[in-house]
C-alpha cells in the first residue's frame, strides 16, 4: 500500500498541510482540500489574525510546528482573491 | 465512519510485518503505555495515501538502523477509535494528527512527528528523521 493516494485529480496540495497568509492579515494553517469558485477549502483549520494582540504570527507557526495544528474551525474558505500565498507547512522554517 | 476492514488489512499487515504491535482496545494501549520504561515508538496510523503512504516505509527503514526503540506500537486512527483517543492522551501536549509518530522514553515525550512533516517527503526523509531521534534517545544499539 506504499505510496498509494486514494485522492487522484485533486488540487497539487490536496490533503497537504499548508500555511496560507491573506492580504488581510491573516494566516490559516490546515489541511487543502480543493479550491473552487468561492475559495481556497482548507479542513482542520487553525486561524491567526494580526490584529488580535495576542500571539505573533511568527509563534503562531512555531508553536504549531511543534505541537500540531489546534484546530478551532473543521473548515475554512478563504475567497481566492485574499490569497497572498500559500505555502506546505512542511517547507516553513521553524 | 471507518473504512471497510478489508481495505484496510493490508496497512495493518504492513506494520505487523516491520514488527510493530498493534493496539486495537484502550486496555491494550494502557498496558504498553501505561507503563513507561524504556523507549516506546507509537505510529498513528492513517487511511490517508497522500501521507501515510511514505510514513509506513518510512518507518520501515528507519527500523533497519542499528539504533532503535525497545518497542514499536500502532493504533490506527479512523479505525480504531477508542484505541487511537487513549493512545493520544498520552501525548497530549501535541495536536492529533495522522499518520504521526511519537518517541517516548520512561513515558516522557521526546520526540514527535506530525503529519505535516510527513506530507511529501520520501521515505528515506522519515526516515532520516526517525533515526536521529533513535540516535540520540534509544542509547546502545539493539
Amino acid at each position: 500500500m506504499s505510496g498509494h493516494v486514494f485522492h487522484p485529480g485533486h488540487h497539487e496540495l490536496h490533503g497537504v498541510t499548508v500555511l496560507l497568509e491573506t492580504t488581510e492579515g491573516r494566516s490559516y494553517i490546515g489541511r487543502l482540500d480543493t479550491e473552487d469558485e468561492s475559495g481556497v477549502h482548507l479542513l482542520d483549520v487553525a486561524v491567526h489574525q494580526t490584529q488580535d494582540g495576542g500571539l505573533s504570527q511568527e509563534e503562531f507557526v512555531r508553536r504549531t510546528l511543534k505541537f500540531g495544528v489546534r484546530v478551532e474551525r473543521k473548515h475554512a474558505v478563504v475567497p481566492s482573491a485574499e490569497v497572498a500565498s500559500i505555502k506546505p507547512l512542511g517547507e516553513v522554517a521553524g | 465512519m471507518p473504512y471497510d476492514p478489508r481495505l484496510v488489512a493490508p496497512m495493518r499487515e504492513e506494520m505487523v510485518r516491520m514488527g510493530a504491535k498493534e493496539l486495537k482496545t484502550v486496555a491494550e494501549v494502557d498496558e504498553v503505555l501505561g507503563d513507561p520504561k524504556g523507549t516506546l515508538l507509537v505510529f498513528v496510523n492513517s487511511v490517508c495515501g497522500c501521507a501515510a503512504g511514505n510514513a509506513r516505509p518510512g518507518l520501515a527503514l528507519a527500523l533497519r538502523h542499528g539504533v532503535r526503540p525497545q518497542q514499536i506500537v500502532t493504533v490506527f486512527a479512523g479505525q480504531d477509535l477508542d484505541a487511537t483517543t487513549r493512545a493520544r492522551q498520552y501525548f497530549s501536549d501535541y495536536q492529533p494528527s495522522s499518520p504521526s509518530m511519537a518517541l517516548l522514553r520512561d513515558g516522557e515525550v521526546v520526540h514527535f512527528i506530525h503529519r505535516h512533516q510527513i506530507e511529501g517527503q520520501a521515505p528515506q526523509t522519515v526516515a532520516a528523521n526517525l533515526t536521529t531521534a533513535f540516535d540520540k534517545f534509544c542509547g546502545a544499539p539493539v
